[in-house]
């Protein structure tokens, strides 16, 4: 019987085919030649947020693209990175047979299927696969272990779960990005507690979370550390609504905990007793970070903690530990690979220098450090010794000037990270230029944002002075106070394998300060020059030039940020047709309009979500747009005070196979 | 300077309203702090009008209150974690006399007086003794009370532990919120860091009385 004949049945339950992508390299799954499959029906049942999906005929689903991976903003690469960013959309691809003329698949039995499909990580292979017939649906529906879920309204816990039976972890992404700048509400919802308990059922034996931007309670970490008897690892990221009442029950529940990382987190701080309440029998740690957290902890109940729990490797303190602490702290723990330290001044050093020199030497395996808040010359030597292992340096807490960093970088010719705070100077970026050639991403944050007098801070200068020494560069966050577009232009030039290019004039509306023009020339070179753009945010004086470079240029761009710029609907208009693969627009202060809105009715469900806030959208736009496309939420967030209740001025649409928001404050308003 | 290129710019954009752009509707003002706000959250919002900056950058003290008070939501877009530590950041320039231009240091970053004197040790060492790097100054000379809060007299060793005979007496003054000139040390260490503006390291080879008389010159000429 022919083998084939088995499998080109009729599906009648299809994924979303928009986050199919076949890589050859990652899987060895070739497409039927021969038999098309046909679909019938189709019923969007995807972890992933992602729209129904328009039914075809006759046609195979080929995706002959591949999305590359994108990396994560946190400071540890391993949490997010394996996440993947984008979806193709479908085209519709021609028969592909096989060279040798015989594309016999044998017919596995699902359990061996099943085996191999466990080995497949990326969630895009695991889209690709689930789309090949029946089968290898199931098969992967079974051998799944993590589900990532970029908008926790897309999808609901109950589908998640009825579709995958058997998952360990669980990435969950909530509020708009913008929330982080304080335009999103308090009480605007992504509570994560609707989760847990479907989870608590479904999933009783899960053991990681990993929660970005979601809305968290101490209730919901106690209930997740008393459901979930195997729980190892929590992650939360920029999430709120908590205390360290909440840690506290994590602390002492959690039996088999292996990773506590609270990042950045609006989180209510009662008290640093959260950390006495690991048990003595607890030693399976091997990741804490509370470097975030401003209460002193009781520096016997750690030292304690870090010395039973061999398996360590990231440790991040907080400010309170100091220089003698910390000291102690390494003794106990010389494996490890990721060091935030508490505050590098102290009063009196308890012993000599050289002592403090060695604690660093001691730790082979040292590649991440960060904290380091309150770093001045006199203390920071004693880190010269672990420089020249470190790939990723976080110096965003320290107000290093241009000399002391220089003297720092001389010492660190592998770093392939670099975290820093303006008060460098461009200087300090020459510094940069010179000491790190093997440089892969670079952040630059202003240390005093809002003090417009201020001429400090790094200008194009520094910025140029690193794309000289640094042709590696991938990934730049930069502030500054003035750019000229002939300075980008060089970068580009210097720089052509960007993919993340983050540019912040702090001046909204700010043009070339050397010949007046507007920035648009800037960012056209960088859409032109790097090819590989995955994310770009803009800033400046900018017309729709730009938006036109952008349309036109930026093909692999999936993600957008917009402040403060255009001239017409026609700006947002060229992104939404010229980029293909776009999938997060984020909008603020544009003169974008209704039409601008409309144009992109057809593209939205290709794409996570779209923001647009302080535009020129009215209610009319969004009910039309939530009418023609049943498959978008459109949520328009209301104002405090009247204000012109024909206007909506925060909008935020997103594609869900779930329906309205169930949870929706007041001020939301679904149309 | 920008100010003045973003005046050019909203005057550009006045004559594109006759190409029907509108922008008006979307001006976004900006007021004196304790005016009435119509700048909310929920107003429609375009690119700035900052004329209204630039009247009030001609009244002295006025014009930093309400440049500080009067923010966009949510620009720059910085995490709130990096606000708050901005907020807590003091920079003050440091002059030293005979100097050919000035520091910049973050006053909240040292605890003390001692702490602070090491750094402006540090900064004096960097103009007078040339050569000199911090390495080569031993940590212990910022420990050794050689120095009073009054007067700051440097003992220098080189890496040989030979002293250095060079006793130049600086005094430490700082300008004070009043736009006073004080002598480092007479107050709470919280005090200072509040009310620092600036610190000069004042050259002087004679005695504390003539300190006194440079002083309260000092004060009237703006420094």
């Amino acid at each position: 019987m022919n083998p084939h004949r088995k499998r080109a049945k009729t599906v009648d339950r299809v994924d979303s085919a928009d986050s199919a992508a076949v890589s050859s390299e990652s899987t060895q799954m070739r497409p039927f030649p021969s038999k098309p499959l046909s679909v019938d029906r189709v019923n969007s049942v995807e972890s992933s947020d992602s729209s129904r999906m328009r039914p075809f005929k006759d046609k195979i689903l080929l995706v002959d693209r591949v999305d590359s991976v994108e990396s994560s903003e946190s400071s540890r690469t391993s949490q997010f990175a394996g996440k993947v960013s984008g979806f193709d959309r479908v085209d519709s691809v021609e028969a592909r047979v096989d060279s040798a003329g015989s594309t016999r698949m044998s017919r596995f039995p699902d359990e061996v299927l099943e085996r191999v499909l466990a080995l497949v990580d990326s969630h895009k292979d695991r889209s690709a696969v689930s789309l090949v017939c029946k089968e290898w649906y199931n098969a992967e529906r079974w051998s799944r272990r993590h589900v990532f879920i970029g908008n926790c309204y897309s999808v609901s816990p109950e589908i998640v779960a009825a579709r995958f039976p058997r998952i360990r972890s669980v990435t969950l992404k909530g509020k708009p990005r913008f929330s982080d700048f304080n335009l999103v509400p308090e009480d605007w919802g992504a509570d994560v507690q609707p989760w847990l308990s479907v989870f608590s059922t479904a999933y009783p034996f899960l053991e990681e979370l990993r929660l970005k931007r979601m809305a968290v309670t101490d209730e919901s970490l106690e209930f997740l550390s008393k459901k979930f008897h195997g729980f190892k690892a929590l992650s939360l990221l920029s999430c709120d609504g908590f205390s360290t009442d909440g840690l506290k029950a994590i602390a002492t529940h959690c039996k088999n905990l292996t990773e506590l990382d609270i990042q950045e987190n609006g989180i209510d701080d009662l008290g640093g007793h959260w950390l006495s309440c690991f048990p003595d029998s607890l030693t399976s740690l091997e990741i804490l970070n509370f470097a975030s957290l401003n209460s002193e902890v009781s520096f016997d109940a750690l030292e304690k903690l870090v010395s039973r729990c061999k398996s360590l490797r990231v440790l991040k303190v907080n400010r309170n530990i100091s220089l003698d602490q910390l000291q102690k702290l390494l003794s106990h723990c010389p494996q490890l690979m990721e060091l935030g330290t508490g505050t590098f001044m102290q009063e009196l050093i308890s012993g000599p220098v050289t002592e403090f020199k060695n604690m660093f030497s001691n730790c082979r395996n040292l590649i991440t450090l960060s904290g380091l808040w309150d770093a001045t010359p006199l203390y920071l030597p004693v880190i010269y010794p672990a420089c020249a292992r470190l790939t990723f340096l976080n110096l965003s807490y320290a107000t290093l000037r241009s000399d002391e960093l220089a003297n720092l970088l001389s010492h660190c010719k592998s770093l392939r990270r670099l975290w820093l705070l303006d008060t460098v100077g461009d200087k300090g970026l020459e510094a940069v230029g010179s000491c790190c050639p093997l440089l892969e991403e670079l952040r630059v944050f202003p240390a005093d944002p809002f003090d417009q007098e201020i001429l400090l801070g790094v200008t194009e200068s520094g910025f140029v002075s690193v794309s000289r020494g640094c042709p590696k560069l991938r990934y730049v966050l930069y502030f500054c106070r003035q750019m000229t577009n002939a300075a980008v232009a060089t970068i580009a030039q210097n720089c052509p394998d960007f993919t993340h290019f983050r540019l912040c004039i702090m001046n909204p509306g700010q043009p070339d300060y050397l010949t007046k023009e507007p920035m648009d020339e800037a960012f056209g070179a960088i859409v032109k020059t790097c090819t590989k753009l995955q994310r770009l945010a803009i800033s400046g004086l900018l017309t729709d030039r730009t938006f036109e470079y952008i349309g036109k240029y930026a093909k692999n761009l999936e993600t957008l940020s917009v402040a403060f710029a255009g001239s017409s609907d026609l700006g947002m208009e060229y992104v939404l047709q010229g980029c293909q693969k776009l999938r997060k627009l984020e909008i603020r202060d544009c003169p974008f309009g209704n039409a601008a809105l409309l144009s992109g009715l057809t593209k939205y469900e290709s794409m996570r979500s779209l923001w647009m806030s302080a535009c020129n959208v009215t209610m009319n736009a969004c009910r039309v747009l939530a009418k023609e496309r049943p498959r978008l939420n459109v949520e328009v967030m209301r104002d405090e005070e009247g204000g012109d209740d024909s206007q909506a001025n925060k909008v935020y649409v997103y594609r869900t196979v779930a329906g309205p928001r169930k949870d929706a404050p007041p001020f939301v308003i679904t149309l | 300077m920008s100010f003045e290129t973003s005046l050019e710019i909203t005057s550009e954009l006045t004559t594109a309203d006759d190409h029907g752009l509108n922008l008006n509707e979307t001006e976004l003002t900006l007021g004196l702090p304790g005016e009435s706000r119509g700048r909310k959250l929920g107003k429609k919002r375009g690119l700035i009008e900052l004329k209204s900056i630039n009247d009030e950058k001609n009244q002295s003290n006025a014009s930093k209150a309400s440049l500080d008070d009067v923010q966009l939501a949510g620009w720059p877009p910085v995490a709130l974690y990096r606000k708050n530590m901005a907020k807590n950041f003091r920079f003050v320039k440091v002059a030293v006399d005979g100097a050919p231009y000035l520091r910049k240091i973050n006053l909240e970053s040292y605890g003390d007086y001692q702490q602070l004197q090491c750094v402006l040790f540090e900064i004096f060492a960097y103009f007078t003794v040339g050569n000199y790097t911090s390495d080569d100054l031993e940590f212990q000379n910022c420990y050794k009370p050689s120095f009073t809060t009054e007067t700051f007299v440097p003992v220098m060793h080189d890496s040989f532990n030979n002293s250095i005979a060079q006793r130049i007496k600086y005094v430490s003054m700082y300008e004070d919120k009043d736009g006073d000139w004080m002598i480092v040390g007479d107050v709470p260490w919280m005090m200072f860091v509040q009310t620092c503006k600036r610190i000069r390291l004042m050259r002087s080879s004679e005695d504390i009385n003539t300190a006194r008389r440079t002083l309260s010159e000092c004060s009237v000429s703006s420094c």
